[in-house]
Order: C-alpha cells, then sequence, then structure tokens
C-alpha cells in the first residue's frame, strides 16, 4: 500500500542556511494492503513530522521516493492528487488547527463533504451523521458550536470524523493524544482500533510515547537522528530491544512498579547540542555505551533479527 | 509529623472582568519534612495555581479568597506566607526557604548572558559573596551534581533542552531552600532527558533531605518518584494518600479510572477511558464535581459536596461512596 524508498530530506541552517543536514536519512519501509498500525516513535527532533510531511506530500524528498499503491505521490497527475488525498488523510496534534476558528464546525464538515467528494446537501449532511457516529457523537452536539466551545478531546474526536469523511484508506496521524488528558486519551486511541477492525482502514501513528504506541501499534519503527535505528512487530521491538537506543528509550520509561530500577541506573544524555544529524559513522555512537571502533568510522548496516529489522553493528 | 507546610481552606482563582474562575476550591493539605509530594490531575484541574498560592505568587488576576498557608523553615521560623505579598516574600523566604520551578522554565535563562553569571548573581545577590569567590563556589556547586564544569561557560542556547532544564532546577537549590515546588519539570523533555531531569531533582532531595512538591499530570512519574501524592479534579483535592497506596488501592472513582487507563509496556489488555469532560469552573456544580462523569454517582452526590475523609490511615478520599 505505502513504500517509502531511501526518502532523504535536507534542511539547512548556519548561515544562510548553507550547512546541510538531513532530517529524514535514507528511510525505508513499507506497510502492506491489510489494515494494520505502524507507529514511528521517537523523540523531539528525531525526524517524525518531516517524515509525515513527506508522506503526505506536503514535502517533496531531496532523495527517494514514497509510493502509494504503485504510485509516486509526489509525481501525481492532477486528478490522481484528488484521490490520494482522499484515501490518505491526517489528524494533527492540535485538533483546534484542523478547523477554521471563525466558522461553525457542522458547516465546516458539510462544506468539506460537498466540495472534495462532490455530494449533494442530502448526501452531505447524510455522510457527516454517519461519521460522527463513528466517532460516538451525534449531529446536535455540534450544531451551529465554534471550534472553541469544544474540549480538546472532544476537538480531537470530531477532527476524526473530519478525516473520516472521504473513506481514507490510511490515515496518518502525528501526535494525536498528546494535548488530550489522560483519562480521555485511550478513547481516542481505542477508537483507532475499532476503526482498524470495522473498517479496515490503516493508520500511521506518530509519537513519542511508547506505551500508548505499544498498546495500538501491530508494527513499530524506531527513529533516531532521521533514521530508522529498529523496526518491526511491536511485541518484539519493544519487549526485545535490539538496539541500544530502543533499550534505553524503555528503560527510561516511567512506569509504576519498576520504582527501584529506573532510580538506580544513572543516566547521562549529552548537554551540548551535538551535530549528530551529520555523523559519518552511526548517529547514536556518541552516547552508545556498547559502540567499537567499527560503530565510529562507519554507517551502520540493516540486520535482521528475527522479524525485526536493526540499524547496529552489534548483529553483524 | 515534622511539617514544612500547612494549607488551610486554599480559595483562590482568576478574577475577570464579569467572571470568577473558581480553580482552588478549598483544598487542604499539610508537606512532611523529607518526602516528595506528587500532586496530580488533568489540565485545568487547579493544580499549577495551587503550587502559585503555595508559593505565595498572587499576582491579579488571580486573587486568594479564603484560607491559610504557613511556611515552617528549618531554623525555625514560621512564614505567613498567604498574608505576606510577593515583594516581601521576594525578600525573605523565596530561594532561601522555599523555590519554585515553573513550568517551560529551561526557557527562562537569560540568553545574553553565560551560564556561570546566573550561578554568581545568586551568590552575590544572597550570600553577599564577592564575585571571583563566587566563580570558584559556583564550580564546585555544579561539580557536586556531577554536571559537566564547561557548562558554565556556556550560552543557555549551546546546551541542550534537558541540559537547561537541569541547570534551573540547579539554580533553584542553590540556597538550600527547605521546599522546592516544581511545575511539570519535565513535560517538554523527551524520555530519556526526562529521565534525567527527574532523577537529577530526586537527588538533590535526598542529598538536601528537603521536601519536593512535583506537580505532574503523568501518573507514571507520579508512581516513580513520589512518596505521598495528592490527586485534583476541577479544583478541588479528592484523594490523598502514600503514593503507593493511590496505586494499589484507589479510593476515588476518578483516580481509580486513571490508574486503569494507564497504558503499559508488556500489557495489551484494553483500556477505557472516562466519559464525558471536566465541568466549566467559571459555574462550577454544586455537589461533588466529579458527579456527572461518575460511574457510581447517586443522588446525595448531585446535591451534596462530599468531605475530605480519613477512610485509610493516611489515606484520605472525598467521595460518597465512603460515607455510609
Amino acid at each position: 500500500m505505502l513504500e517509502a524508498k531511501n526518502v532523504t530530506r535536507f534542511f539547512g541552517y548556519g548561515f544562510l542556511g548553507r550547512v546541510k543536514f538531513p532530517a529524514v536519512d535514507r528511510v525505508t519501509f513499507h506497510m502492506e494492503n491489510n489494515p494494520k498500525i505502524l507507529t514511528v516513535a521517537g523523540e523531539s527532533g528525531c525526524g517524525k513530522t518531516t517524515l509525515a510531511r513527506i508522506l503526505l506530500g506536503f514535502l517533496k524528498p531531496n532523495e527517494g521516493t514514497v509510493f502509494y499503491k504503485g504510485r509516486s505521490i509526489h509525481h501525481l497527475r492532477r486528478k490522481e492528487r484528488k484521490w490520494f488525498r482522499k484515501e490518505v488523510q491526517a489528524i494533527f496534534q492540535d485538533p483546534y488547527g484542523t478547523f477554521n476558528p471563525l466558522k461553525k464546525v457542522d458547516a465546516y464538515l458539510f462544506g468539506t463533504a460537498k466540495n472534495l467528494l462532490g455530494m449533494s446537501h442530502e448526501q452531505a449532511s447524510a455522510r457527516t451523521e454517519e461519521v460522527l457516529g463513528f466517532v460516538g457523537l451525534f449531529i446536535k452536539d455540534i450544531m451551529g458550536k465554534n471550534p472553541n466551545e469544544f474540549s480538546g478531546g472532544q476537538v480531537q474526536r470530531i477532527s476524526i470524523a473530519r478525516a473520516l469523511l472521504p473513506e481514507p484508506r490510511l490515515i496518518l496521524a502525528d501526535e494525536p493524544v498528546s494535548m488530550i488528558d489522560a483519562s480521555l486519551r485511550m478513547n481516542v486511541l481505542n477508537m483507532f482500533k475499532e476503526l482498524k477492525k470495522k473498517q479496515g482502514i490503516s493508520f500511521i501513528y506518530i509519537t513519542h510515547d511508547l506505551a500508548t504506541a505499544y498498546y495500538i501499534s501491530d508494527e513499530i519503527a524506531i527513529m533516531y537522528r532521521g533514521m530508522i535505528v529498529e523496526e518491526g512487530p511491536a511485541d518484539e521491538v519493544l519487549l526485545g530491544q535490539h538496539h541500544p537506543y530502543t533499550k534505553a528509550l524503555v528503560s527510561s520509561l516511567p512506569e509504576p512498579g519498576k520504582r527501584e530500577k529506573w532510580l538506580k541506573e544513572m543516566v547521562n544524555p549529552p548537554g551540548m547540542e551535538v551535530k549528530e544529524f551529520l555523523a559519518p559513522n552511526c548517529k547514536y555512537a556518541d552516547i552508545c555505551q556498547k559502540k567499537s571502533e567499527k560503530c565510529l568510522k562507519e554507517k551502520p548496516a540493516v540486520f535482521e533479527v528475527g522479524k525485526v529489522k536493526v540499524a547496529c553493528w552489534l548483529y553483524e | 509529623m515534622d511539617l514544612v507546610l500547612k494549607g488551610l481552606n486554599i480559595k483562590g482563582g482568576y478574577e475577570l472582568p464579569e467572571l470568577y474562575v473558581d480553580a482552588v476550591s478549598d483544598v487542604s493539605l499539610e508537606l512532611h519534612r523529607n518526602e516528595v509530594f506528587g500532586i496530580a490531575g488533568e489540565s485545568g484541574c487547579g493544580k499549577s495555581t495551587l503550587i502559585k498560592i503555595l508559593y505565595g505568587y498572587v499576582e491579579p488576576p488571580l486573587t486568594l479568597k479564603n484560607g491559610s498557608v504557613e511556611l515552617y523553615t528549618n531554623d525555625g521560623n514560621t512564614f505567613n506566607i498567604s498574608s505576606l505579598s510577593p515583594d516581601e516574600l521576594r525578600k525573605t523566604a523565596w530561594w532561601r526557604h522555599v523555590s519554585y520551578i515553573p513550568q517551560n522554565a529551561m526557557n527562562v535563562l537569560n540568553p545574553t548572558t553565560r551560564v556561570r553569571n546566573h550561578f554568581t548573581e545568586m551568590y552575590t545577590a544572597y550570600m553577599g559573596l564577592e564575585k571571583s569567590e563566587a566563580f570558584g563556589r559556583a564550580q564546585k556547586y555544579i561539580e557536586s551534581f556531577g554536571l559537566p564544569n564547561d557548562v558554565l561557560a556556556a550560552f543557555p542556547h549551546q546546551l541542550s533542552g534537558g541540559m537547561r532544564q537541569r541547570v534551573v532546577i540547579a539554580i533553584s537549590l542553590l540556597l538550600e531552600p527547605n521546599l522546592v515546588l516544581a511545575d511539570e519539570p519535565s513535560s517538554a523533555l523527551d524520555v530519556i532527558n526526562q529521565r534525567a531531569a527527574l532523577m537529577f531533582l530526586k537527588n538533590a532531595q535526598k542529598m538536601l533531605g528537603n521536601t519536593l512538591v512535583l506537580v505532574s499530570h503523568d501518573m507514571g512519574i507520579q508512581g516513580i518518584l513520589t512518596d505521598r501524592m495528592a490527586l485534583m479534579y476541577a479544583g478541588k483535592l479528592i484523594e490523598v494518600g502514600e503514593t503507593q497506596a493511590i496505586f494499589d488501592n484507589s479510593l476515588h472513582p476518578y483516580t481509580k479510572a486513571l490508574v486503569k487507563s494507564l497504558p503499559r509496556l508488556g500489557d495489551k489488555a484494553d483500556r477505557e477511558g472516562l466519559k464525558g469532560q471536566p465541568p466549566d469552573l467559571r459555574q462550577p456544580p454544586p455537589g461533588c464535581r466529579f458527579y456527572p462523569r461518575c460511574p457510581h454517582s447517586r443522588p446525595i452526590c448531585q446535591k451534596e459536596e462530599p468531605k475530605i475523609l480519613e477512610i485509610e490511615r493516611d489515606h484520605h478520599v472525598s467521595c460518597w461512596l465512603y460515607v455510609s
């Protein structure tokens, strides 16, 4: 369904942006056609949002290609572009940003259904009612209200309903629950699970939160400084933890119950801003506790451990 | 029990033209010496407002309507925080006896001056040291926390966010206050830096033997770091107790829901969130404020507010379920 091949995107910084660094560095993965939830996880600044923007076609990669159902999404003809917009939808971190603050929410949903899908008024209203039903809302809940009259959790639900309007096959969700309170967070995530099961929609869930990632995803890719360092079934990646970076992430996760262990081992992340993006070697080598000579010299190749792909010389 | 701070019937909120937001409503709490005390709750539940009132940083539109806050220092002094103005507190209690790490504290450093000047200024202004002496003290101080020395020579923007946060924490502890109030000290950091910053705080607390109040919405962090904790909901304190007891034997239906909805690695069992949303604090409902979302609600919950009662030893809850 979706395939990324060696996708790389450079950004410039420094004086006039002359120094270039890869925010996304040769990212390769593919999603098959059967519905599943793929998580792209990493810290802030690891390039996950840049990757999301490339996958949505907002940003062109400098190298590499992204294929959706066999077509390169950055070279679509006008008609195909419209088709792609319907097939692939997005949900963002700040749900208020999705809606026009001056427009009533119901008018916005009707309008989207009419313009994007070319529906008549009756069809649009029926479809709006249907998608609101999928997220557990009724049309009377949103009638005549502005976006700021809803709480964050509700607006996020409405933005999911909006994304469902054109019957997408893939939804890309960039940190969809990080602004939502803990007591409501699970409702949104459960909704993704249900949409996958009942409507066969696939998700790419972009997050920094490994606990929720584990809860909903079938597969997970861990990103560090623009590269995917480990990828595979969620169980095997998060419980097996092959890459030293995955280990560090999982062991730092605050979970009640692992109090003793969490407080015992000292971690020391780098204090200065480091130029790891530019490193010609393994980007994690600076802080890796298991590094060898080779890691400082050469970029790691990708090795397969069971169903997991790991970019680390430890597994040579 | 050795007390550091006692807050009694605190009621405070935001006085805006033609409306009043009831952010903290009738909250009483006691903080003990040498403990980590957590305050948890969702955004808008009043936890940051409560912390500001405990610190005495009450400036319009925030107003204190009722209640008192008293700070008892190690040297036997008592500060009646709720009756002193911020200016008076700045001269007497702040930094020396109580310090406050606000949200997004990593951005409070002055970007035009090196990190070392932040430290030396504290030494010269509060301890009357000479500048040359102050620098030496700063170096020793930084080392005692295990931070690299070259941090002092750097400008704030050269440091990573996590390191800036640790620097701010180090500054707040410089005068060894009896009480440290930290508001979401790690929420802008990724997990590895978050762990470093929190361990830094915890180790400093152990070293100084003082009291740390940790405000965080993250129940995972609360579970790992705090000795005792309180839960807030819509401006009310709904449950207080030892952290272990709160997790293993939560009493309030809201606490139960929060603990139950916490996802954990290695456990894929379905988790349910709560329905509905917190009430509008401009017009808080009568009775229990959790009533509209509560799965166990009874007629009395809607009419009368439950008092906070000690149900088990050192475990308080405000819920009609436990009143027979």
